[in-house]
C-alpha cells in the first residue's frame, strides 16, 4: 500500500483508477473476496481449521453435518471441514503449479515464435495441431501413466500440455502488437529483438495472457481434483478435494457429506477464478475505456 | 466444385498433424523408464515372448526405422495384444467405443436441449433478472468438475429419490436411454454451460444486427426473423464452439464411465493406466486424437456449409 502511495503521490494514477473501477464491479468483489480467503486458508490452515484433521475420534464416526461438525465427520471420525481446509494448501499450490510453469514456457515460445515467424512459426502450429488433437485430459492422464502416479509429475503432464495454449494466444496477441507503430519505432532507435519483444511488445499483449491464467487457475483446480479422484494425482494420505471426494465414494448412501462437502470448496474457488477472470476480462478490454 | 476442393484441402492437412499424432504416441511408449519390449510383454512373458515382441516393434532397429514400423502397424489396424485382456488392443477398442460414442451423442443431444431455449431466453431479456439467473447457474455448472456432478446427481436422484439406476448400462436403446441419462447429464451440464454462454452472446449481436432491424422494419414475423436470419448466423459459431469442445466432451466422458461404472473407452483407459497395460494405454489415446480430428473435420464442413464464405480461405 505504503508504496503505491509513494510512487504515484500527487496525481490519481491508472492503477488507482484500475481498482476503484474494479471494485465497482460486484463479479470482481465476489471473486476476488472468494480468492484471497482462498489463499488466507491455504497460507494458515490452523488458524481456520476447527479440529485437527488427521485426529481420529472413534466417538464420533460418520456424523452427519451439524453445529459442531459443520461439514459432518468421515469413516474415522476425523472433521471433514477441518480436512476439507487443509486441503487448501494442495489445491491452491495446484492452481499455481498446473499453470505457471506452462504460463512461463508458453509466453516465451509464443512470443519468440510470433515476432520471428518464419519456419519455427510454421513448425509450432503443427506442434499445436496435434496436441489439440489430443482431448486435454487422455493425453494428461497418458503422460501421467507413463511418469506414475503424483503431484509433481501431474505438473509435468499438464505443463507438457498446456503451455501451448498460452503460447497460441501469446503469438497472437505478439503478431498484432507487432504492426504498430511503437514496435517500429524500437527498431529504428536500434533496440535489441529481445528488448522490444520482451520491455515493449510483452507488457502490451499481456492482458488476455492475465485472463486467461485466471480461467485456467480455475480450470486446474478442476482438472486436478478429478486427477485426485481417479487416483492419479495427489496421493492419500494428502488432503486434496479430489482425494476426499473419492475417499468417501464408498460411502455415498450411508454418509454422503464425506462427498460432497468437499466438492463445494472446489465449486467455490473454481467460481472464484472464474469470476475474477471475467471481470478482468471486462475490465481489460480496451473498447471499454 | 469449390466445395470438394475444399474438402480435398481440409482432408490433405489432416496428413501432417496425424503423423505427429503419431510421434508423439511413439515417443510417449518409448519414454518408459527401461526396455519398451518388457513393459508392452505380460509380466509371466517367457524371454522367447519378449523376443517376439521386440522384434514386432523393430526395437532392434534404429529409432526412424521403428517408426516406420509403428506408423504401418498403426495402419493395418495391427495395435498390439492388451495385457490385461489378452486380446488384440483394436477388437478391445472397438467393442468399448460404441458405448462411449452413445454417451457422448446423448450428453451434446442434452446439452443443446438445455443451453437452446436458456440462450434464447436470456439473449431476449438481456440484464433483467431472468438473465441474470440464468448466467449465474451455469457460471456455476462451469465451475463444477464432472466427477462432482456426477456424484451429486448419484446420489441424490439415484441413491435417494432411485429415479434412476445407479450405474451400468442397457440392453437396448431405450434401456440404454434410461440408463444413461445421469452421466450423459453430468458431462451436458458443463457443456451446456459453454453453448449458453457462447450462443446468449451471439444471440445478443445477431438481433441487433442491421439485418435483422430491416427485417424488422419490413415487417416479417418474429418467427421468420428468429429461424431465417437469428438462428442461422448464431448457430455458426455454435457449431463451432460446439466441434472445439470435443476434446472436452471425451475428457468428461472418460470421468463419468469411471464415476457411473459404464464400460466404455473411457473406464477402459483409467483401467488400462492402473494394469500398466501400455499396448491398451497407446491404442486408447490413438482412438481418441482419431476422434476429435475426425469431429474437427465434420466441424469444419458443416461450418462451410452454414457459412459460405469460410470455403474461400
Amino acid at each position: 500500500m505504503s508504496v503505491v502511495t509513494q510512487i504515484q503521490p500527487h496525481r490519481p494514477g491508472r492503477f488507482r483508477v484500475f481498482i476503484g473501477r474494479a471494485f465497482s464491479r460486484p463479479s470482481f468483489v465476489i471473486g476476488f473476496t472468494i480468492i484471497v480467503m482462498s489463499i488466507a486458508l491455504a497460507l494458515f490452515p490452523q488458524i481456520f481449521a476447527p479440529y485437527d484433521p488427521l485426529a481420529f475420534d472413534m466417538t464420533a464416526i460418520q456424523q452427519a453435518p451439524s453445529l459442531a461438525h459443520p461439514f459432518g465427520t468421515d469413516n474415522f471420525g476425523r472433521d471433514v471441514l477441518s480436512r476439507v481446509i487443509w486441503a487448501y494448501r494442495v489445491d491452491m499450490q495446484m492452481a499455481l503449479f498446473a499453470t505457471i510453469f506452462a504460463l512461463t514456457i508458453g509466453v516465451t515460445v509464443g512470443a519468440f515464435v510470433g515476432y520471428y515467424g518464419g519456419i519455427a512459426d510454421t513448425i509450432f502450429g503443427r506442434c499445436v495441431d496435434a496436441i489439440i488433437t489430443f482431448p486435454f485430459l487422455v493425453l494428461v492422464i497418458a503422460i501421467v501413466a507413463v511418469l506414475g502416479p503424483g503431484l509433481v509429475n501431474m505438473y509435468i503432464a499438464i505443463t507438457i500440455v498446456n503451455w501451448v495454449y498460452y503460447a497460441r494466444l501469446t503469438r497472437a496477441e505478439i503478431m498484432t502488437q507487432k504492426a504498430n507503430d511503437y514496435a517500429a519505432a524500437g527498431r529504428v532507435l536500434g533496440y535489441s529483438d529481445r528488448r522490444i519483444i520482451f520491455r515493449h511488445l510483452l507488457p502490451n499483449a499481456m492482458s488476455p495472457i492475465i485472463v486467461y491464467w485466471m480461467t485456467d487457475m480455475a480450470l486446474a483446480i478442476l482438472l486436478g481434483s478429478s486427477l485426485g479422484y481417479l487416483g492419479l494425482g495427489a496421493q492419500p494420505p494428502a488432503a486434496e478435494w479430489g482425494v476426499l471426494i473419492s475417499e468417501g465414494r464408498n460411502f455415498l448412501l450411508t454418509a454422503w457429506w464425506m462427498s460432497l462437502m468437499p466438492g463445494l470448496a472446489i465449486v467455490l474457488t473454481g467460481l472464484g477464478f472464474s469470476l475474477l477472470g471475467d471481470a478482468l476480462a471486462d475490465l481489460l478490454r480496451p473498447k471499454g475505456r | 466444385m469449390a466445395s470438394i476442393s475444399y474438402l480435398v484441402a481440409r482432408l490433405l492437412q489432416i496428413i501432417p498433424t496425424f503423423l505427429l499424432v503419431m510421434v508423439f504416441i511413439f515417443l510417449l511408449v518409448r519414454m518408459l523408464p527401461g526396455d519398451p519390449a518388457i513393459a508392452m510383454a505380460e509380466a509371466k512373458a517367457t524371454d522367447a515372448q519378449v523376443e517376439q515382441i521386440r522384434h514386432n516393434l523393430g526395437l532392434d532397429q534404429p529409432l526412424p526405422v521403428q517408426f516406420v514400423i509403428f506408423v504401418k502397424n498403426t495402419l493395418t489396424g495391427d495395435l498390439g495384444r492388451s495385457i490385461m485382456l489378452k486380446a488384440p488392443v483394436t477388437e478391445v477398442i472397438l467393442d468399448r467405443l460404441p458405448t462411449t460414442i452413445f454417451l457422448a451423442l446423448y450428453s451434446v443431444v442434452l446439452a443443446i436441449v438445455l443451453a437452446g431455449p436458456l440462450a434464447f431466453l436470456a439473449a431476449s431479456r438481456v440484464n433483467t433478472t431472468t438473465d441474470v439467473v440464468i448466467r449465474s447457474v451455469f457460471q456455476i455448472g462451469l465451475s463444477m468438475p464432472v466427477f462432482y456432478i456426477g456424484l451429486v446427481l448419484l446420489t441424490v436422484l439415484a441413491a435417494q429419490l432411485r429415479w434412476f439406476p445407479v450405474g451400468g448400462y442397457g440392453k437396448n436403446f431405450l434401456d440404454n436411454l434410461h440408463h444413461l441419462i445421469l452421466p450423459a447429464l453430468s458431462v451436458a451440464l458443463y457443456t451446456s454451460a459453454i453453448i449458453l454462454r457462447n450462443l446468449r452472446a451471439s444471440l445478443i449481436e445477431v438481433l441487433d444486427a442491421d439485418y435483422v432491424q430491416f427485417a424488422r422494419a419490413k415487417g416479417l414475423s418474429t418467427r421468420i426473423i428468429m429461424t431465417r436470419h437469428v438462428l442461422r448466423n448464431a448457430l455458426v459459431s455454435t457449431v463451432t464452439l460446439l466441434g472445439l469442445s470435443i476434446g472436452n466432451l471425451m475428457s468428461g466422458t472418460l470421468v463419468t464411465e469411471t464415476v457411473f461404472a459404464i464400460p466404455g473407452v473411457g473406464r477402459l483407459m483409467l483401467e488400462a493406466i492402473f494394469a500398466r497395460d501400455y499396448p491398451l494405454i497407446q491404442g486408447l489415446t490413438l482412438t481418441f486424437a482419431v476422434l476429435v480430428s475426425v469431429v474437427f473435420l465434420l466441424t469444419d464442413i458443416v461450418q462451410s456449409m452454414l457459412d459460405p464464405r469460410l470455403r474461400k480461405a
